[in-house]
């Protein structure tokens, strides 16, 4: 065999190679839409579940989701973004910063079951906040910190160092800086953490599970203090706890979840790509 | 008039290697000072402590004063955002902020506070004359400044500076990247310039050390060698060290 065609063998095995890995969300796509799509009704999204779950609508999961998701996003944003913030512009290399590195690497690395634990012990029985809203929240947002924190401080570094110096050769504080030059030129790349760490908060089901998802709560939660139906703990209950379950509740609840996670993953996406096109250096 | 005086100053890094020996020399108000020498010098160094911009890299001052109209800068009391707006910079690499043309020149004075926009306007169109830019940009100063060529870029770096209305201009190898023309027309801009202005300028090259001074000091490995008229420096050089570097023996 000569070397030419050597190559193209391996080539030809390595494109396979890379197809083989699209393969497995393709399916995973193609077959919850094939079996979750004809459960897809008005009355499907909008209606409270009947009969023990088995008929009706999944209105109060996914208004359920959808409020642990923004309030994972009001403790955890902020609070990510100002911490990224410190490490990124004003914190000095040494062993403090080096301890708070670590603590947000080893964060990233815990299984989210002790996070739920975790939240359980603190927000639910120590603070006394309940199974609630609240508790899952805030829960969900100690998970999420560490991936806002990483992102956004990866995108306040690739900021050059250049426009820092100018601003402040002008004149500037090192706030006004932050401010006006660095923060928004950082923005893109920080909605883009932001949005894929909440992406992971409204798809997890262990943290919420001791701290705020409720088993069957046919209402809609009135305020931060109540529990919640969730997208991913309902399915979960209706896949494995609920007996003559109709297979096509489950698919359908995959399906929604699946839509709403990756309609996330797309903004995140259109982010990223227009800042690229528009961004000065 | 000495507009700038500096006293026995000696620099180094954090890591306590020298950079700038016992320099004493003063700059004179409404000329253009040229720092030359070899790369590794301490001109760079001593140009960036002049507005205090060492505070934010590796560089202490060991020892000796600056002093801007009679008063120490080096002090740990003076207001540096203050001195930044009197004495402003313009950089080897134009950089200019991901803003638009108008907003890299008001971005100074917004900073200070300024809202007037007929202050704001007046400080663009005023800023943008004196570095030989007005007629390239009027009709769109709204435009992302990074649209501009490399050498009209350095010319909006040089205008930024001015529209702050400082005293002093430092220039760290303005034109090392630009072509002849695009450096002719920042030279020319200086010449013009130093009639309201003081200038410190580190030249890319012995060449335009010696076209553009009027007092020029050759730096070698943290010393100041030799420091007068730039006339003499170029014709007439005492040290035989600034004589082998100005005629093109090392360097």
């Amino acid at each position: 065999m000569n070397r030419i065609l050597t190559q193209r063998l391996g080539f030809s095995l390595l494109t396979l190679v890379a197809l083989f890995t699209v393969l497995p969300i393709l399916v995973v796509f193609a077959y919850i839409i094939a079996k979750g799509a004809p459960a897809i009704s008005w009355e499907f999204l909008s209606g409270f579940p009947r009969e023990g779950m088995r008929a009706g609508g999944i209105l109060p999961a996914i208004v359920g989701t959808f409020y642990l998701t923004l309030g994972t996003a009001i403790f955890s944003v902020p609070l990510g973004i100002a911490a990224a913030i410190y490490l990124a512009e004003y914190a000095r290399e040494n062993w403090l910063t080096r301890l708070i590195r670590i603590a947000i690497i080893n964060l990233a690395g815990i299984p989210s079951v002790v996070y739920g634990l975790f939240g359980l012990g603190l927000f639910v029985f120590f603070l006394k906040f309940g199974t609630s809203l609240l508790s899952a929240s805030l829960t969900l947002s100690i998970m999420t910190l560490p991936v806002i924190i990483s992102a956004s401080e990866e995108a306040l570094r690739a900021v050059p160092q250049a426009f820092r110096t100018v601003s402040i050769s002008l004149g500037g504080t090192r706030w006004q800086t932050i401010r006006r030059i660095v923060l928004p030129q950082a923005l893109p790349g920080i909605l883009t953490g932001v949005i894929l760490g909440l992406e992971r908060a409204a798809g997890e089901t262990a943290p919420i599970l001791f701290t705020g998802a409720a088993f069957f709560l046919p209402r809609l939660p009135h305020s931060p203090f109540d529990a919640t139906m969730a997208l991913p703990y309902h399915l979960f209950v209706i896949s494995t706890q609920v007996p003559e379950m109709p297979f096509q509740i489950q698919y359908g609840t995959a399906l929604v979840l699946i839509v709403f996670v990756l309609g996330m993953n797309l903004i995140a996406t259109f982010i990223r790509s227009r800042a690229r096109a528009k961004r000065q250096w | 008039m000495n507009k700038i005086i500096i006293e026995h100053l000696s620099l180094q890094y954090a890591d306590g290697t020298e950079s700038l020996r016992d320099v004493s020399m003063s700059i004179v108000a409404n000329a253009i000072t040229v720092l030359f020498g070899p790369a590794g010098g301490g001109k760079s160094t001593l140009l960036r402590c002049l507005n205090r911009l060492n505070d934010l890299t590796e560089v202490r001052v060991a020892s000796g004063k600056i002093l801007l109209d009679g008063e120490n800068i080096l002090d740990p009391q003076t207001d540096v955002i203050a001195l930044r707006r009197r004495v402003g910079m313009v950089f080897a690499r134009p950089v200019v902020l991901p803003l638009t043309i108008r907003g890299n020149l008001t971005y100074g004075l917004e900073l200070a506070g300024e809202k007037r926009k007929s202050r704001l306007d007046e400080a663009v169109e005023h800023s943008l004359k004196l570095a030989a830019l007005w007629e390239e940009v009027r009709d769109r100063l709204d435009d992302p400044a990074i649209a501009l060529s490399g050498g009209q870029q350095q010319r909006l770096c040089l205008a930024r500076s001015l529209a702050q209305q400082p005293e002093v201009i430092l220039l760290d190898e303005p034109t090392s990247g630009l072509d002849p023309i695009s450096t002719g027309k920042v030279e020319a801009a200086l010449q013009e310039l130093k009639k309201e202005y003081t200038i410190v300028l580190v030249p890319h090259s012995v060449q335009q050390a010696a076209r553009t001074s009027d007092y020029a000091a050759f730096f070698l490995q943290g010393e100041l060698v030799e420091y007068g008229e730039g006339k003499e420096i170029f014709t007439n050089p005492k040290n035989k060290r600034t004589e082998d570097y100005v005629e093109g023996r090392f360097g």
